[in-house]
């Protein structure tokens, strides 16, 4: 690809993240900073490459490291994005739309327990 | 294993990446509702498994062995730490997966150098110095953040004299040594490694000297940085998928950092350069002789149980106390009671951006009860009860009131337009902004000197009680 195709899909891509972000509300901004996180990880992709013409101690460390950081950013933040978002989500089947003093308000011995995660 | 089927740089890798970012921006604009929000991330998690699959499979890609052991350790730590890791601990992971990132695209980045041909065109030698720049910037300023999210270094502002000539002489040096770098015809590997140190000497400086109470903004803007960093890893490497990827995530922390940067009523250089948000300022002590109420937790609960509609309006204070569940519960009692409960969410509300709204949820707060700051404020002119819990400074009227105020114009919760107003707080003692607040003085606000947890505990015991 040449410089000026990139630069394209780059200025394209920042306007595409602007209007898509955007309209993401304000609460739930911590699991998409998590989620963002893992698409970053995006450069574990830059690890594997570099690590074909690795050659030599140095290198090989710099790329295993590479691929790790990356792995890391992927499996983790995708992990715990979607922890969080079923913390959003569970427990409440949204069928009927009662009155919040109507919904079962009273669950004993949930403070503090494990939640289960996706 | 079937290995190098496809072609590096061709079509169908090409079309591959495409399908893979198109489940990225399709999974982000899932974002707008918890429950869409899920889906979309297990689209952008697909769309990831087809970006990696395809690489794996390129012609060129080799040595096993440490692409093996780098996916296993990487997946080994993610999976333990995304389990493992507490809510309250989220800005720390934010801030370590940024780091992590950041230096993945550093290193990425010194390799390239290292295999680069005798005449490295600059279309790709320069984002490879812009990769190796910001990501050592990311890495090592997102070490530094994390570091004072945990409490490993002093969250106050460290700073030494002449602090802003030293950081501007260290970039100027960079710019520097990166024009020599690609003006020469044999750039020598010491001046590069050179960049990177100077680059992480800078990540350490810039972030050392910042509050905590300014870390949501560090935190957004090191994630915009990493985004970006990996985007010019995309232009060295020719690859399309990391070039909208990393524009993503740097559009998306570039968001953050400007909103919250809004919310706390500071332009992005104040923060990074001032120094400020930890350092009590002057004028903080003259609250002592003003008059105010205090009250107990059975008068707060008397207050409560009556009241027919009352909003919670949570601060950091109430992260710091764990005292998530124990609010919960008051509000399970006051449901009870057929009292309606709404929790009023101010932006800067934790450590990051939403934060606060994640406590909420673990401890099951409903969505449909986590209010923004716009739009609760409308309402509170109609509330019974506000009950201000461990926070201060997002809502001190005089941001409102007082155009000489050092946060005059700092968007803040209403709450001294409810009719009455609690303040659950362990003392008088001034927020992060060092000023005193003026809705403690209020005639219709009574302060409940108390732990947030114990407080809360109490008072839903007491409401128990009537």
């Amino acid at each position: 690809m040449d410089l000026v195709t990139e630069l394209t899909i780059f200025v394209l891509a920042a306007f595409v993240g602007f209007a898509v972000i955007s309209k993401v509300p304000t609460t739930l901004h911590t699991p998409l900073m998590s989620q963002t996180n893992a698409i970053h990880g995006i450069v574990m992709l830059g690890g594997l490459i570099v690590a074909g013409f690795a050659d030599g101690a140095l290198e090989l460390t710099i790329a295993f490291i590479a691929i790790a950081f990356g792995t890391i950013n992927i499996v983790g933040g995708f992990l715990v994005t979607d922890r969080m978002l079923s913390m959003f989500v569970r427990k409440r089947p949204n069928t009927e739309k009662p009155t919040p003093s109507a919904s079962s308000a009273s669950r004993p011995g949930a403070a503090g327990s494990d939640e289960g995660s996706g | 294993m079937v290995v190098g089927v496809i072609e590096a740089g061709g079509d169908l890798s090409t079309i591959l990446y495409i399908v893979s970012f198109s489940l990225f921006i399709f999974g982000l604009m899932q974002g707008t509702h918890p429950t869409t929000a899920k889906t979309g991330n297990l689209m952008a998690a697909g769309g990831m498994a087809i970006a990696v699959a395809t690489t794996l499979l390129l012609d060129g890609v080799g040595n096993w062995g440490v692409i093996i052991s780098g996916l296993a350790v990487g997946t080994a730590v993610g999976v333990v730490a995304s389990l493992r890791v507490q809510m309250t601990q989220m800005p720390q992971m934010v801030a370590l997966y940024n780091g992590v990132g950041g230096g993945a695209v550093a290193l990425i980045a010194w390799s390239e150098f290292r295999h680069a041909p005798v005449d490295f065109p600059l279309d790709e030698f320069v984002p490879v110095l812009f990769a190796a720049v910001i990501g050592s910037v990311s890495f090592w300023g997102s070490n530094i953040a994390f570091a004072k999210l945990q409490d490993l270094i002093p969250t106050k502002p460290l700073a030494v004299p002449g602090q802003q000539v030293i950081n501007g002489l260290l970039l100027v040096g960079l710019i520097v040594a990166c024009v020599m770098l690609v003006s020469s015809d044999d750039p020598p590997e010491g001046l590069f490694i050179a960049v990177l140190v100077g680059a992480a000497i800078l990540g350490n400086l810039v972030v050392l000297p910042i509050g905590g109470a300014d870390m949501p903004v560090v935190i957004s803007l090191l994630n915009a940085f990493t985004g970006l960093s990996a985007a010019a890893a995309g232009f060295a490497l020719d690859n399309v998928a990391l070039i909208v990827a990393g524009t993503l995530v740097g559009s998306s922390g570039t968001i953050l950092t400007l909103e919250m940067a809004t919310a706390m009523n500071r332009s992005v250089a104040n923060i990074l350069f001032a120094g400020f948000g930890g350092a009590p300022a002057a004028g903080a002590g003259t609250g002592e002789e003003r008059p105010h109420t205090s009250i107990g937790a059975q008068d707060a609960a008397i207050k409560l149980a009556y009241a027919d509609s009352v909003v919670i309006v949570p601060g950091y204070g109430l992260a710091v106390a764990q005292a998530q569940h124990a609010v919960k519960e008051m509000a399970d009692e006051l449901e009870k009671r057929g009292v309606g409960v709404d929790y009023a969410i101010h932006p800067v509300a934790g450590r990051m951006p939403g934060h606060m709204n994640v406590l909420l949820a673990e401890a099951d707060v409903p969505y449909e009860k986590l209010r923004e700051m716009e739009d609760i404020n409308p309402e509170l002119p109609r509330t019974d009860v506000a009950v201000v819990i461990g926070a201060n400074d997002v809502t001190n009227p005089a941001a409102k009131n007082d155009p000489d105020s050092p946060i005059a114009g700092m968007p803040i919760i209403e709450v001294h337009e409810a009719r009455q107003v609690i303040v659950i707080k362990r003392s008088m003692s001034p927020g992060f902004a060092g000023i005193d607040n003026d809705l403690f003085y209020l005639d219709n606000t009574d302060m409940l000197f108390s732990d947030a947890k114990q407080a809360a505990g109490d008072i839903a015991s007491e409401i128990g009680n009537l």
